[in-house]
């Protein structure tokens, strides 16, 4: 049952995970398209600021894993 | 752009010092010794199912060419337990259809160090032994320990797989293996509690220190690193002033690449002094992606690993705190300009996201490898999934399942290169804006 539990939880942390990243990538687009000159930047922002959203949803599925 | 080549050679050291560290990582993955020491009797197990009693595997004419043991009970084919089984350690490098043993270094509290190939314990089918040596035995590819006194300590033939159910301490059933030697069955240890599982650790009756696959893999790849800069640096110094060619052309841009949009920006005035640590990091880690993606050969999958990412994550942490100045420990401790009790609130959170960041960081890489791995494993599952469970794989669903898992699996090989090349730079960026926040010098006003 707990284990049940946790997979839905590790579910919803992705989901909320999803909404973010797709947030960043979304905003950083409109950014490219007003300037393109600053893609370089944008994209390794993009790179960076999606890969913290991602660590919080690992804690998360790693958690689910450990609870059984 | 400012091309600053001559930090190329910097990059040796670090990757010695990181290899150091690697090397010395198993002993992080064994703690503790068990007290259970069964003196009893031992054909009593209180586990209900045990060595394989099927009708037709009592036969000896089934027995064929698996020598005296009887056909180990395979059950139902678990997809789960073999992907995880796949991407795990173990005490033999396959290449192919070949398996080469590797050095054992281990240590029990009863029997002190032992040191031997693990092909003294005869890799047979499925990398499974059939002989015993100072109370070790390899089955499916690990080294497990007989925790019982009195069995022989000398080399012994011949002795049988088997399992038995046992509760663990939350009531769960747990298949044990055991040891089946003169008609006695034995009790078997894993080198950790978690053995077939992602993450190393447990309390156990034996430390392993081996060279296991994943650690000979660092080594390869370590060596290989060494060669591919010393040979860079080389051809830098004997064409300096003319244009690149050959493997400098291969590793300038990427170095180019890393310094200007990781190191510059992140680091600022100091760049220079942590670009050695970063392209190590990021070559090191590149290298062993792409090279636990290689299939058929070794079969490592060293990022992958939760130790190797968590000493990766350790050396990082160190690096930011002893480069972090007296600004950013006053942030993290006492953060100026802030109400009193705001304090009491923000120095906790501040001081979990000093152990968060590494934690994150070594999460990040394992389970993104993780996955891929799982999923390419799973994709092959499906084979045997719609081949009855693996009793038979010549029909006509295990055929059209092959050709989607083959279809599948490549398409998710594509993904992981791109993965392999990403958590390299997201491993390498984050390094490098925490180190960034480390040494930032306050802003005058």
């Amino acid at each position: 049952m707990t284990g049940t539990l946790a997979a839905l939880g590790a579910g919803l942390a992705v989901i909320g995970a999803g909404i973010g990243i797709g947030n960043i990538g979304s905003k950083a687009m409109e950014a490219i398209a007003r300037q393109p000159e600053a893609v370089g930047d944008i994209r390794a922002n993009m790179i960076l600021m999606a890969a913290l959203i991602e660590g919080a949803a690992l804690i998360a599925i790693i958690l689910a894993f450990f609870v059984k | 752009m400012n091309i600053n080549l001559k930090y190329i050679p910097n990059v040796i050291l670090p990757l010695l010092f990181a290899a150091f560290c690697l090397v010395s990582l198993p002993a992080f993955s064994q703690t503790g010794h068990n007290h259970d020491h069964s003196g009893h009797n031992h054909n009593h197990d209180k586990g209900h199912q045990q060595q394989p009693a099927r009708d037709k595997d009592t036969h000896p004419a089934d027995h064929g060419d698996h020598g005296p043991c009887p056909h180990e009970e395979v059950g139902q084919f678990d997809a789960g337990a073999t992907a995880f089984h796949h991407i795990a350690d173990a005490n033999v490098y396959s290449i192919g259809p070949l398996s080469i043993p590797l050095p054992c270094i281990l240590y029990s509290k009863d029997d002190g160090v032992a040191m031997f190939s693990s092909g003294k314990l005869g890799i047979g089918h499925h990398q499974t032994g059939h002989k015993a040596y100072k109370g070790y035995v390899l089955y499916h590819g690990n080294i497990m320990r007989v925790n019982d006194n009195s069995f022989p300590k000398d080399l012994v033939e011949p002795v049988c797989f088997g399992y038995k159910m046992k509760k663990d301490a939350k009531g769960h059933d747990k298949k044990v293996p055991t040891a089946i030697y003169h008609g006695k069955t034995y009790d078997l240890d894993a080198n950790s509690t978690f053995l077939g599982s992602l993450v190393g650790g447990g309390i156990t009756s034996f430390h392993d220190f081996s060279i296991t696959k994943n650690v000979m893999s660092m080594i390869l790849m370590l060596l290989f690193c060494l060669w591919l800069f010393t040979a860079v640096a080389r051809s830098y110094k004997r064409r300096e002033g003319q244009a690149p060619s050959g493997l400098q052309s291969l590793i300038e841009p990427v170095f180019v690449f890393i310094q200007d949009e990781v190191a510059k920006p992140f680091l600022g005035p100091k760049w220079e002094k942590y670009l050695p640590f970063l392209m190590s990091l990021f070559f090191f880690i590149l290298a062993l992606n792409l090279f636990g993606q290689i299939p058929f050969f070794g079969g490592s999958n060293p990022t992958g690993n939760i130790s190797v990412t968590f000493v990766l994550a350790i050396i990082t942490f160190l690096v930011v705190s002893f480069s972090g100045n007296a600004h950013y420990w006053e942030h993290v401790f006492w953060m100026p300009g802030v109400p009193a009790w705001v304090k009491t609130i923000l120095t906790p959170v501040e001081v979990m996201g000093l152990f968060i960041k590494p934690l994150t960081l070594m999460l990040r890489l394992f389970a993104n490898i993780t996955a891929g791995h799982i999923v390419i494993s799973i994709f092959v599952s499906l084979i045997f999934i719609f081949g009855n469970d693996g009793a038979t794989v010549y029909t006509g669903k295990a055929l059209g399942a092959s050709v989607a898992s083959i279809l599948l699996g490549l398409f998710m090989m594509a993904i992981e290169l791109l993965v392999a090349f990403l958590q390299a730079f997201v491993f390498t960026i984050l390094t490098a804006s925490y180190i960034g926040a480390a040494v930032e010098e306050p802003h005058h006003h």
